[in-house]
């Protein structure tokens, strides 16, 4: 009901048809050539961290600049309780989403308590701090050499079985993602995105729900950073800095923020841009920068959002339109109350120049309630 | 009849401006009460400190018995004070029923329910409000598609999916047309009558205001001047200088 995903062709509604595609992704390594089953597992990787940042971004309105710091987390934890503590591996794979949730918390519980920008500025601040512990603790982290060679169980030593346990685990992870989406709390969530003020009246506590968001978010970015570890067996600081974050960030605008697939979408685009444009030149951003500014002024929706919409003027009458057009307006609240405000009543003065302060100043405001 | 709601000389200042300055109001069980006032008056001001989106400076707001002046907006919802917006605040991306379905949603208690579609709750009880406002029809259309008219009724719907014991309306019809204020009254009335639901609202039309009302509250620069039935308010000499006389009554 609530989804804001595309309506999908029914075909891929089927579960025979999603037998076939989980068969294809998983028959992968008999057929293909090992770089490309390398590749798809690091499309997999990056598209449930993109994914898990959509759960905030996209369905949360949350500006979650500094997403990477969970995924490194998480990466970390399966590291560290491998070779420092020496546990068994399946430990650090429980405890790599664990530690990120926990993670997501702290950082979540001071964020929340901010709007818009602010929550984001705070975000990178506090993120850059875990970043900061990664890079120079070097009796732990292994500072800027971060830790390599990590030694895993022996299926997953190979390539073949750690791309299978890669895309099974992202399976379920995208499965899960997917219920909390269309879940009571999914629906909720939207409509905090859509309307913060609005949900306080109802009933909803706001920055209780948008915290259960980042704490589910970060952990799913957790497991991300295992499953990286499972294909790479490294770690290193970078994985906690702030340009992977951004990466993952234009990954989700790239591949359309408020359809379900499309941070996979976005994720697949860019890491196989890399793959290929960085073989030829060393400056494959500006390919992709390129594209970004053609994205902006012919899809502003990104790919998936762009066909969806084509879908759904392919469709139009015979199936009721269930998701967000571009015609649901891509102003956020604040732009629809200031566009509303000016036009109800320009003499209103003070009256009518409360709902929008309240509205920003919101955070405060309920703070000393 | 038993008050549900009682504001005893509550005061509110942003930067200094004091909007709201002395303002009294009470709210019988059952009736429908409005409030009116030239613009800066402090209407909107004082709804939002009735309802939690501000807090008061000091003086006392009591719903059913209880204080409840300090308390976040969501927690006084919870204990059924439901509201509206003066502009327009709907859900824009979500569809019609799911506009009402997170409200109804959150009263059950089920906004945390991670792991079951929200397809199967309150489906039933998101339709009735549906039906009785006439949204049904429109049910599985984006909420930001609507008209100005059918987003303001989408607001009540959705205050309605609280089961708030007082209903608190900001301007229902600012920005209608004549026949979608029509029937937006005529929804307002048939909710005070059928459901026994306590109303207040605020309005800059008259004609809404003397049609529904059974007590009037007039403020002016952030006071109280009266409130009493709507024909005692009309002959009261300084709510004519203040408000009807300037309105050519």
């Amino acid at each position: 009901m609530v989804t804001v995903a595309p309506p999908r062709a029914p075909a891929v509604r089927r579960p025979a048809a999603w037998l076939v595609a989980a068969a294809v992704v998983l028959a992968a390594p008999a057929v293909l050539p090992p770089f490309y089953v390398y590749l798809g597992a690091l499309v997999l990787v990056m598209g449930l961290l993109a994914a898990s940042l959509n759960l905030v971004l996209g369905y949360g309105g949350l500006y979650q600049f500094h997403h990477g710091v969970f995924y490194g987390v998480g990466a970390y934890a399966l590291a560290l309780t491998i070779t420092r503590l020496g546990w068994p591996a399946w430990v650090g794979i429980l405890l790599g989403p664990l530690a990120a949730a926990a993670a997501g918390w702290a950082i979540g519980v001071f964020c929340v308590r901010l709007t818009r920008l602010y929550f984001g500025m705070l975000q990178i601040s506090l993120g850059s701090l875990l970043w900061a512990v990664a890079l120079r603790w070097y009796p732990v982290t292994g500072g800027d050499n971060g830790i390599h060679g990590i030694p895993l169980p022996a299926p997953l030593q190979t390539l073949s079985g750690a791309y299978v346990f890669i895309a099974v685990t992202a399976g379920l992870a995208f499965g899960a993602l997917w219920c909390i989406v269309r879940s009571p709390f999914g629906a909720t969530l939207q409509a905090i995105r859509d309307n913060p003020q609005r949900c306080q009246v109802v009933g909803i506590d706001v920055r209780a729900h948008q915290l259960l968001a980042i704490v589910l978010a970060a952990g799913f970015a957790g497991l991300a950073g295992v499953l990286y570890v499972v294909l790479e067996r490294s770690v290193f600081p970078t994985m906690l800095f702030w340009v992977l974050s951004l990466e993952i960030f234009v990954m989700c605008l790239l591949g359309g923020w408020f359809t379900f697939s499309g941070p996979l979408v976005g994720a697949a685009l860019i890491v196989v841009l890399r793959a290929f444009a960085g073989r030829h030149t060393e400056y494959w951003t500006l390919i992709l920068g390129t594209i970004l500014i053609l994205l902006i002024f012919f899809m502003p929706e990104g790919v998936m959002g762009f066909v969806g919409e084509r879908l759904r003027a392919h469709g139009r009458g015979a199936v009721g339109r269930r998701s967000a057009g571009p015609a649901a307006g891509r102003g956020t609240p604040a732009a629809v109350v200031a566009e509303g405000d000016g036009a109800a009543d320009p003499g209103a003065g003070r009256e009518a120049a409360t709902p929008p302060a309240a509205d920003d100043a919101g955070g405060t405001e309920v703070a000393r309630g | 009849m038993a008050e549900l709601l009682r504001v005893e000389d509550v005061h509110k200042a942003f930067d200094g401006f004091p909007a709201v300055r002395g303002a009294h109001l009470s709210v019988e069980a059952g009736r429908v009460v409005a409030v009116i006032g030239p613009n800066g008056a402090g209407k909107t001001t004082l709804f939002n400190l009735i309802t939690g989106v501000l807090t008061p400076d000091r003086g006392r707001i009591v719903f059913a018995g209880e204080e409840i002046g300090r308390l976040p907006a969501h927690l006084r919802c919870r204990r059924g004070l439901g509201r509206t917006f003066q502009l327009a605040t709907i859900f824009p991306r979500l569809t019609v029923f799911a506009n009402v379905q997170v409200a109804v949603l959150a009263r059950q208690g089920r906004s945390r329910e991670l792991l079951r579609p929200a397809a199967r709750f309150g489906v039933e009880e998101t339709r009735a409000i549906l039906e009785v406002t006439g949204l049904l029809s429109r049910a599985d259309e984006v909420a930001g598609t609507l008209s100005h008219g059918d987003q303001r009724i989408l607001e009540i719907a959705i205050a309605l999916g609280s089961r708030p014991r007082l209903l608190v309306l900001d301007e229902p019809t600012a920005g209608m047309s004549p026949e979608e204020t029509a029937a937006t009254i005529g929804l307002i009335g048939r909710l005070a009558r059928e459901s026994g639901l306590t109303v207040l609202f605020c309005e800059h039309d008259m004609d809404v205001v003397f049609s529904v009302a059974e007590s009037i509250m007039v403020m002016r620069q952030g006071r109280t001047i009266v409130q009493d039935a709507p024909e005692a308010v009309r002959r009261h000499p300084e709510v004519q200088e203040a408000y009807l006389g300037a309105a050519g009554a």
